[in-house]
């Protein structure tokens, strides 16, 4: 029983120490994946845009929250994009481009995306005719 | 006051079908993959330096030559990179023509892997800053693109090549033109 039990012991220390097998590469990050831009306005529109492309490697975090290597990567690729000239809808459009409609969190009205924004309108339009018919038939009773 | 009852069971039924929908959709199992726009498009023009010195870097350039390619975009730190290792000789034993683009890598590792697991590339670009990952629209290692010899991007292999896809790169790469 005391050897099973010191066995076990040292299988779990030796566990706490284990390195674990990272997939992860020991590169230092991109230059933009950490650092802003000098010039405040366009560090601003980079931040705004990050918050909104979703990180490749971590689906469900957008590339400002994410400390994965190519979620710097993507940083890098934003902020120096911005500081070359680009409009955040350019880089935003670079990269749809490149992954599809899924790499933006701000959906924009597409061939695809078009019945997002017309059904809730179509909803609207649809209970403001039955409240109206309602409302109506009341008036002409009374 | 007939068209409203039939208009609330038309409601009825287009919220439980929309439910049968989730529940049918929460079974099936996620897909994760994240798949390339851009096939069917030019590969965008890109310079990358030598990722090791046995190999010469690889530029945009040297996939429009004319004969059709493999580009296996891979890392050295990367599991299922070695794992495809064996199929990637396959092909090249099939005479597949492959580069390649090593992501965040360090010439000492692409060496040593290169060492470990077999080198059937013909050319290996070093890519610090996954640029040229992002600009081709692969989001992962390994992935495996098929070039045309014009450059086109003919087809996109995501995960690593497993002996039963290797007929299929094959296949691929003849419709490309090989």
């Amino acid at each position: 029983m005391k050897t099973v039990l010191t066995a076990l012991l040292a299988l779990f220390c030796a566990a706490i120490f284990a390195a674990p097998v990272a997939a992860q590469d020991t590169m230092p990050p991109a230059p933009y994946a950490y650092q802003q831009l000098d010039d405040p306005a366009l560090e601003e529109a980079a931040r705004v845009l990050m918050e909104t492309l979703r990180c490749l490697k971590c689906q469900s975090q957008s590339i400002a929250d994410s400390d994965a290597p190519m979620a710097g990567d993507m940083r890098h690729q934003v902020r120096s994009r911005i500081q070359a000239g680009e409009t955040p809808d350019e880089v935003r459009d670079w990269l749809v481009e490149r992954y599809g409609d899924y790499v933006s969190y701000d959906p924009q009205v597409s061939a695809t995306t078009w019945p997002l924004f017309v059904v809730p309108l179509l909803l609207v339009l649809f209970g403001g005719l039955m409240f109206w018919r309602r409302v109506g038939r009341k008036g002409e009773s009374a | 006051m007939k068209t409203l009852r039939i208009l609330l069971w038309a409601a009825v039924l287009i919220a439980s079908g929309l439910f049968g929908l989730f529940g049918y959709q929460l079974t099936q199992p996620r897909d994760e993959f994240v798949q390339s726009a851009l096939v069917g498009q030019e590969i965008p023009p890109f310079d990358l330096p030598a990722a090791t010195a046995s190999r010469p870097g690889l530029t945009s350039a040297d996939l429009a030559d004319g004969s059709p390619k493999l580009l296996n975009v891979f890392a050295s730190w990367c599991v299922p990179c070695a794992a495809e290792a064996p199929q990637l000789e396959a092909l090249e034993r099939e005479g597949a023509q492959i580069v390649a683009v090593a992501i965040r890598d360090r010439t000492e590792d692409v060496d040593r892997f290169l060492e470990l697991y077999g080198n059937p590339f013909t050319r290996i670009g070093r890519d610090d800053i996954s640029e040229v990952q992002l600009a081709i629209g692969s989001s992962g290692v390994p992935e495996t693109f098929v070039i045309a010899g014009d450059g086109t991007i003919t087809y996109q292999h995501i995960g690593d090549i497993r002996p039963e896809h290797v007929p299929e790169l094959l296949e691929e790469l003849r419709k490309a033109g090989a």
